[in-house]
């Protein structure tokens, strides 16, 4: 008996060590959600279930080391018993009861990061290799950042233009995989709830740039957005090659051309207009107003030589017929 | 030996097989060109011709390693001779390189194999560790990189099924007073396949990679490059291995039991045998189609997974996952079956509950059938889908709970020693219960939304494999050694391996899990530094060396125990399990010569007067 209380005495040493040493150790980033709170709630309790339970098992198994190791000539052998069946149901019911139980708490906690508010307002998450697009369809317009004003629920319909990608903020918790396909689109709510910069990271392997796919995610006071949302709306200003270049900043063209020259996923704008390319058939051909207006709307229709292993998004399918003809005047004033 | 003729190069098989399969690539390549022209197309195109003509090659492997010789001699009716092992005119090492069917051979045929891959393995894990030692890239391209941890994942389950296939093909025969297993032919063959198998996986690396991970998710993988194919063809391959493997443990643990061996009287290692095997025989087969389903996407432009033909790209995930998730308890049973089966013997006491630990193995088969979905959590599949899934799961947690109760049970009061097979045994114990219990939060769907693709998982199921596979697989080596060699390893040897590998594990995983909560993503070349992780990777990182020179330091001591180590005694553990009372070296017919009855129970250590079995001819030996 004096062995298992000096046991008792480990086993509740150890997990009160353990269980207060995780707990104020910080394991988790700043929480910065409405949702991330039942996440977090229901993380504690596995984190002191894993405590006691570690803190069991080891505390039998280092007590018996010492108290039961085999003395220097001691060739005899241990008690002989062979098992017990009522302890044995005990360790299968009460494990039971427990997991069902966490279960439950489970099924709870992911009902609370569904939890709908009927006020929310919609935004589609657009994910390309290797960048994400953000449209405000209640507004209107497209972003490259995704910009939420805090305490207020957003609807995210997260959908894909090529290969699996997901969608994860750590400080909100939740993660939701972005699906290509018609039909396929998912849904993500998250409420913010402390305004500050944060980066979206694409949790799911994405190809080849997958460790770069990050975007800019910035909850806002109400009344900032509500700004930031009114000039996005008026649209930019200037001529059309202003333009141009603020949509191709809001559609994210430049997350595969670079403006400078430099190679990125896909050809450079500098000096793309006017120049002759090869194709992959070895004809040639002419970059004008009517070939880029083709590769914006149908970018697998011609395919320049060296990119036969780029997929360029369908993103033309969201512009309208002017845009498109900013950005075709945009690309022309870098080979001026 | 001065009668053995010297060794020819081209009498060993594996030279042969490899031979062969080069060979039979290139005619498969020219045949493939050769249909393509005769129906109008233009004869090359890289992925079709590659592909057939490795297919081929593998089938010309087994021709030229033998593998088929005897069945081709049945199908015209000739009489093969029961010879067992390899020709008997080559030296002694010699017979490793070419067939055999003797279960033994076999075996260790599985285990080195095992160890060889197991360091190629680990060594693409230390190339992209150092990479990820500090941010930015240093020394490898992002496609490289994603090449390696998907290599590193698939040839190390590869490594596994390996040293799986060698505990059970070598000890299950012996445990359960069997002369060899019951389909010899058949089992030579599941061994020798893995040979081309492993070759084309790794024969990726030269066909531009897979930047998909070793799960291969289309539509990733529908576009990845020609390397792609090489690893669904060679993952095609090892599965069949693992296929035929399974029935044959099966059907020689149901058909050849010693007299008086009923099935709760059989040393506790062949119940989570046959559970690995029911799997094994039975899920593996997913995998290969959900690898078959995006190869003929591939080739034959069938859309199953191609969303702008009407695919599905969840479907995959499911049918994928259907084996990949069983598949961890086929990775971890057999370890777990090893800690019951080693602790015993230096406890000097009886395992505590025999009959729940078998059971629970056979519990966890089969509640592991139903459990799949939980890596799907956040992928958007049916909704309704995720809390069914989250209680299934969570019940594995009951049969696993009732092993580490009952080897709690079983070091409870008994005469404890700490030889090297025992350290391994207990640092399994502890290094699966970190895995073990960082598993639920995975499990609840609610926190998984967190945790999932994150280091933390990465942590968790490393956890998982080194306490369910790596130490109770290395607890093995150490523990059958001198009965396998007839030599003693080096004890000091064996004890620098588990004092580094064990705590340089805690670490490793321990940092893994911190930085996984704090954000950092699964299977990423390069991380943000402004998280600062980089202190936190680079003690990761030499974890990760630490483990891999205890792991030089185990293949030195058992390199130089086998050249020059002491003689050991024939049963030196003192344990009760039939194949101890052989003599060593184990005769090539096991027990012809040495028939026994069993008599009493496996694990009666302490007991005046019951005996496992009775051997007529056991005392006469030693």
């Amino acid at each position: 008996m004096k062995h298992f209380v000096r046991v008792a005495i480990l086993v509740v040493v150890l997990t009160v060590l353990l269980g207060f040493g995780l707990d104020n150790m910080g394991y988790m980033p700043e929480l910065a959600s409405v949702q991330g709170a039942a996440i977090d709630d229901l993380f504690r309790k596995h984190v002191w279930v894993i405590s006691f339970l570690f803190s069991l098992i080891m505390g039998f198994m280092l007590y018996s080391f010492v108290a039961f190791r085999k003395k220097p000539g001691d060739d005899g052998s241990g008690d002989h018993f062979e098992g017990n069946t009522s302890l044995e149901i005990v360790w299968t019911i009460v494990p039971l009861f427990i997991v069902l139980y966490f279960a439950y708490l489970g099924a709870e906690a992911l009902a609370e990061t569904r939890r709908a508010d009927p006020n929310a307002y919609n935004i589609t998450v657009v994910g390309s290799q290797w960048s994400w697009r953000f449209d405000y369809e209640d507004f209107g317009f497209s972003s490259t950042e995704l910009r939420l004003p805090v305490d207020r629920q957003a609807l995210l319909l997260l959908t894909s233009t090529d290969v699996i990608h997901s969608f994860w903020v750590p400080e909100f918790r939740l993660k939701q995989d972005a699906l290509p396909g018609e039909g396929m689109e998912r849904e993500l709510r998250v409420t913010p709830t402390i305004v500050g910069d944060y980066k979206l990271r694409c949790a799911e392997l994405c190809g080849l740039e997958h460790a770069y796919m990050l975007s800019d995610v910035i909850v806002m006071e109400v009344s900032d957005f509500e700004a930031w949302v009114a000039e996005q709306t008026e649209g930019p200003a200037g001529d059309g090659a202003e333009r141009g270049e603020a949509w191709a900043q809001q559609f994210g063209c430049q997350a595969c051309h670079s403006l400078d020259g430099s190679d990125r996923i896909g050809p450079t704008w500098l000096g793309l207009y006017e120049s002759i390319e090869t194709l992959v058939d070895g004809s040639t051909v002419v970059v004008d107003d009517a070939y880029l207006i083709e590769s914006i709307l149908d970018p697998q229709a011609t395919i320049v030589e060296g990119y036969e292993n780029v997929v360029m998004p369908p993103t033309g399918a969201s512009m309208t017929e002017e845009q498109i003809q900013d950005i075709v005047e945009f690309i022309e004033s870098l080979s001026e | 030996m001065n009668e053995k003729k010297k060794v020819n190069f081209l009498t060993l098989g594996l030279v042969r097989g490899i031979i062969f399969q080069v060979v039979g690539a290139l005619l498969g390549m020219g045949f493939t060109m050769l249909i393509r022209i005769l129906i109008g197309l233009p004869a090359w195109n890289a992925e079709p011709v590659w592909v057939s003509g490795m297919f081929v090659g593998v089938i010309a492997f087994l021709i030229g390693v033998g593998a088929f010789s005897d069945w081709f001699k049945w199908a015209k009716g000739e009489e093969t001779s029961d010879h067992h092992s390899a020709d008997p005119s080559l030296p002694g090492w010699a017979k490793y390189y070419s067939i055999s069917f003797d279960h033994k051979v076999i075996g260790i045929q599985y285990g080195i194999t095992s160890i060889l891959v197991l360091g190629l393995a680990g060594t693409f894990a230390l190339i992209f560790r150092t990479e990820l030692a500090a941010a930015k890239m240093q020394f490898l391209d992002l496609g490289t990189f994603n090449s390696l941890i998907g290599l590193h994942g698939i040839v190390m389950i590869a490594a596994i099924l390996l040293g799986i296939g060698a505990m059970s093909n070598y000890l299950v025969p012996l445990m359960i007073g069997a002369s060899d297993m019951a389909f010899p032919r058949l089992n030579a063959f599941a061994f020798w396949i893995n040979v081309p198998g492993a070759l084309l996986v790794v024969s990726s690396l030269f066909f531009g990679g897979f930047d998909t991970g070793w799960t291969a998710y289309p539509p990733l993988s529908a576009r990845a490059p020609l390397g792609m194919q090489m690893f669904f063809l060679g993952v095609y391959v090892i599965g069949l291995s693992s296929i035929l493997g399974s029935l044959n443990i099966i059907v020689t643990t149901i058909r050849m039991r010693a007299p008086g061996m009923n099935y709760f009287r059989m040393p506790i290692f062949v119940w989570a045998s046959v559970a690995t095997s029911i799997i094994g025989l039975t899920a593996t087969q997913f995998i290969a189609l959900s690898f078959q389903m995006v190869m003929f996407q591939r080739l034959l432009g069938m859309g199953f997974f191609d969303p702008g033909n009407g695919g599905n790209v969840i479907l995959f995930q499911h049918l994928f996952w259907f084996y990949s998730h069983p598949a961890v308890y086929v990775f971890i049973l057999p370890g777990l079956g090893m800690i019951s089966e080693i602790l015993p013997v230096f406890s000097r006491k009886p395992l505590f509950g025999y009959k729940w630990i078998a059971l629970s193995s056979m519990a966890i088969a089969l509640v592991g059938f139903f459990v799949w979905a939980h890596h799907m959590f956040t992928s958007g599949m049916a909704e309704y889908l995720r809390v069914p899934f989250m209680y299934s799961t969570m019940l594995v947690a009951v049969p696993t709970g009732v092993k580490f109760f009952s080897w709690t049970g079983t070091l409870w009061r008994g005469k404890i020693s700490f030889p090297t097979p025992m350290l391994f045994t207990l640092g399994a114990i502890s290094v699966f219960l970190l895995g073990g219990l960082t598993g639920p939060p995975n499990a609840t769907v609610a926190t998984d939304l967190h945790l999932h693709d994150t280091y933390w998982i990465v942590g968790h199921f490393h956890a998982t494999m080194f306490g369910g596979f790596m130490f109770p697989f290395f607890a093995a080596i150490y523990y059958w050694f001198p009965k396998i060699t007839g030599k003693m390893y080096n004890e000091a040897a064996g004890k620098w391996h588990f004092w580094l590998m064990f705590p340089a594990f805690y670490v490793q995983s321990l940092g893994q899990m911190r930085i996984g909560l704090l954000g950092m993503r699964r299977r990423i070349a390069d991380y943000d530094p402004a998280l600062n992780f980089d202190f936190s990777h680079l003690i990761i990182t030499i974890a990760g060396f630490v483990i891999f020179t205890s792991v030089v330091i185990f293949v030195v001591n058992i390199w130089r125990s086998v050249k020059r180590g002491e003689v050991a005694a024939s049963n030196p553990w003192n344990s009760r399990s039939p194949e101890w009372l052989l003599p060593t070296p184990i005769p090539e017919h096991n027990y012809a010569d040495h028939p026994f009855e069993v008599v009493g129970e496996p694990y009666d250590y302490g007991l005046e007067d019951a005996p496992y079995i009775k051997m007529p001819s056991a005392s006469a030996t030693d």
